[in-house]
């Protein structure tokens, strides 16, 4: 198994050379680090290279690390019927950068792209219909970016005065419950309550 | 109209002007859930059809980010809530496999057991309501009673009908009881005869077959441009199942066919899903044989699972474990990893990236349903209104899913 996906990374490195960054096998599947401004080509090529045939998409996200001064992973994941095998491709994106829409090789992207637009504030040039797919009507902000609040900025409900449904700032009753519990001798990096006190 | 214009037109100006745009939904009975079609018709033909989802978000992958991976479990009955441990499997197989742990083979072969379970609670649910879309009011009553049998099941076993939290990483909750064993035994052994019951209502039935033959036709070229997977692919004669060609679990010590169509048509995909009923009863039957003879523990004893009951009350090192692992909860370590499971409605796959700490730090769920619900733009294209209903169940679209 992990010869033959050792192989197939070594036969498109070598056909597209420019687009592959590096490669590496791991937990038994094949990542290829691509460069953004190759991806449809590439795309194009893993779907009709007879070695390859990745004809169906299986999967495109995105994952978010704020720290990073390329904000964003995209990930796109790929699966051959007629040679049973799969590839992930993954990139790392500026967070003032566009993607290539892929959706002129797979029409299936559509959506998938629509989602990660919606969930990251991801754009993407040659989409034919880049609007906000799971969200509500006139959402705003990127609820999948790390420093988006879980709890959301809004909350709505129905108004027995005005007759219809309203929109209001979240008001928690109580503080949103977000414990931690990873163990202070194992080297988690915040102050336990009450250590602030004894320094002073 | 005045005389001296041509008489080969016969709209008048209010029906050149524009087609008809209509709401299919969100309180519709054949839109199964919360779907908002927006349809544009001309006349009774559908010229365009755009689908309004994400009435049933409820942001599962970012609450995700902030909970223990056993605290994340139970999300996943909710996604798709007609076949729940299905999707529990396939959070599972991703912990497994980032951590490296072997599952015991009676553990094995009671998720097997499950999913065929809920592979037969989705197909009943979706050919007797697909019937009831073009027609038919008898046939989810006599699979919903079915299904109620199925769903005590998962009672006995997990103590919940639907929302089980049965499967977990490192094996199963619980042991089954062998008066279980006996129950469900005698359970496969009658279903067939539901089947033949059910066949003998739809299969050669008249309306059934003038409103399912030859509507939503999908060839292999709309399969991989669509990304279809599961009955989407195998009503068109693609021989594509998870469970025999990427072999997970122990499902390739089992006997059992994977049956395709030929035409790719509404009518074949409800052949395929009947027949697939019978072989997940026969996967069933041969689950239980083996679970006789398999006795033995149900968890991976080790990090990420509870002690023994019995052993938290002479140790102290497993009370503490015990203590822990329900409070900070067990640690995967960094890496990322795509599982896919074949769940009833197709391939079912969730990516996690993990930091190495007790949560992950990023999970994508792949909804089969996702991608079918997509194309019903390309599909229903030039069928008529009412072969939308027709069309909406063959897709097998349930929001929790495609939502999420």
């Amino acid at each position: 198994m992990a010869e033959a996906l050792q192989e197939l990374a070594a036969h498109v490195e070598m056909r597209q050379p420019d687009a592959i960054l590096g490669h590496r096998i791991e937990f038994g599947e094949l990542t290829l680090d691509v460069a953004p401004n190759r991806i449809v080509g590439l795309v194009e090529f893993l779907r009709t290279d007879a070695r390859c045939r990745f004809s169906s998409l299986v999967d495109i996200t995105a994952v978010d690390h704020p720290e990073r001064p390329a904000r964003f992973d995209m990930v796109y994941h790929f699966l051959s019927m007629y040679q049973n095998h799969r590839i992930r491709l993954k990139m790392q994106v500026r967070e003032d950068e566009t993607v290539a829409s892929i959706h002129s090789v797979h029409p299936s992207a559509n959506w998938f792209e629509r989602e990660v637009f919606d969930m990251f504030g991801i754009l993407f040039t040659g989409h034919p219909d880049l609007r906000r797919i799971l969200t509500d009507y006139g959402f705003r902000g990127h609820p999948m970016r790390k420093d988006f609040p879980t709890t959301g900025y809004t909350e709505v409900r129905y108004d027995e005065v005005q007759k219809r449904v309203i929109y209001e700032p979240v008001k928690l009753v109580q503080e949103y419950r977000q414990f931690d519990f990873l163990s202070p001798w194992e080297g988690a990096d915040y102050i336990l309550p009450g250590d602030d006190k004894a320094r002073t | 109209m005045a005389m001296d214009t041509k008489f080969d037109d016969v709209l008048t100006g209010e029906q050149k002007l524009r087609n008809f745009n209509i709401n299919f939904g969100p309180q519709h009975p054949a839109a199964h859930g919360v779907l908002r079609l927006v349809l544009e018709l001309d006349g009774e033909v559908v010229e365009r059809c755009d689908p309004h989802i994400g009435l049933l978000h409820r942001g599962t992958e970012k609450l995700m980010e902030t909970r223990t991976y056993l605290q994340n479990l139970p999300y996943f009955d909710r996604l798709d809530y007609v076949a729940p441990m299905n999707q529990e499997h396939a959070w599972c197989l991703a912990i497994e496999r980032l951590t490296g742990v072997q599952v015991p083979r009676r553990a094995s072969l009671i998720r097997v057991l499950y999913s065929e379970i809920g592979r037969v609670l989705n197909h009943l649910l979706n050919v007797t309501t697909q019937a009831m879309d073009v027609g038919a009011l008898t046939p989810p009553l006599w699979g919903f009673e079915e299904r109620e049998k199925l769903m005590v099941f998962y009672e006995r076993a997990s103590g919940a009908r639907l929302h089980a939290a049965y499967f977990r990483p490192g094996g199963v909750h619980q042991d089954l009881t062998p008066r279980l064993i006996e129950d469900i035994e005698e359970w496969a052994e009658h279903f067939p005869k539901v089947l033949d019951d059910l066949d003998g209502l739809l299969t050669e039935n008249r309306i059934f077959k003038q409103r399912n033959v030859d509507i939503g036709v999908v060839t292999e070229k709309d399969i991989l441009d669509w990304g279809f997977s599961g009955v989407m692919v195998r009503g068109s004669g693609l021989a594509w199942d998870l469970r025999r060609s990427q072999p997970y679990e122990c499902y390739d010590e089992f006997d059992f066919q994977i049956p395709v169509g030929k035409n790719g048509d509404c009518y074949d995909r409800y052949l395929c899903r009947m027949e697939e009923m019978r072989q997940s009863t026969r996967i069933i039957q041969q689950c239980l044989a083996k679970l006789r003879v398999e006795k033995g523990d149900v968890l991976a004893r080790g990090k990420i699972t509870p002690p023994p009951r019995a052993e938290m009350k002479t140790s102290m090192e497993a009370l503490i474990h015990h203590f822990k692992l329900y409070t900070e909860g067990f640690h995967v370590p960094a890496g990322e990893v795509y599982a896919a499971v074949e769940a009833p409605k197709g391939e079912f796959g969730v990516y996690l990236v993990a930091d190495g700490t007790n949560r992950p730090y990023r999970a994508k769920i792949r909804a089969p349903g996702f991608l079918h619900l997509q194309a019903i733009d390309y599909i229903a294209k030039g069928h008529l209104l009412a072969d939308v209903s027709a069309i909406i169940g063959t897709l097998d679209v349930v929001f929790g899913e495609i939502d999420r």
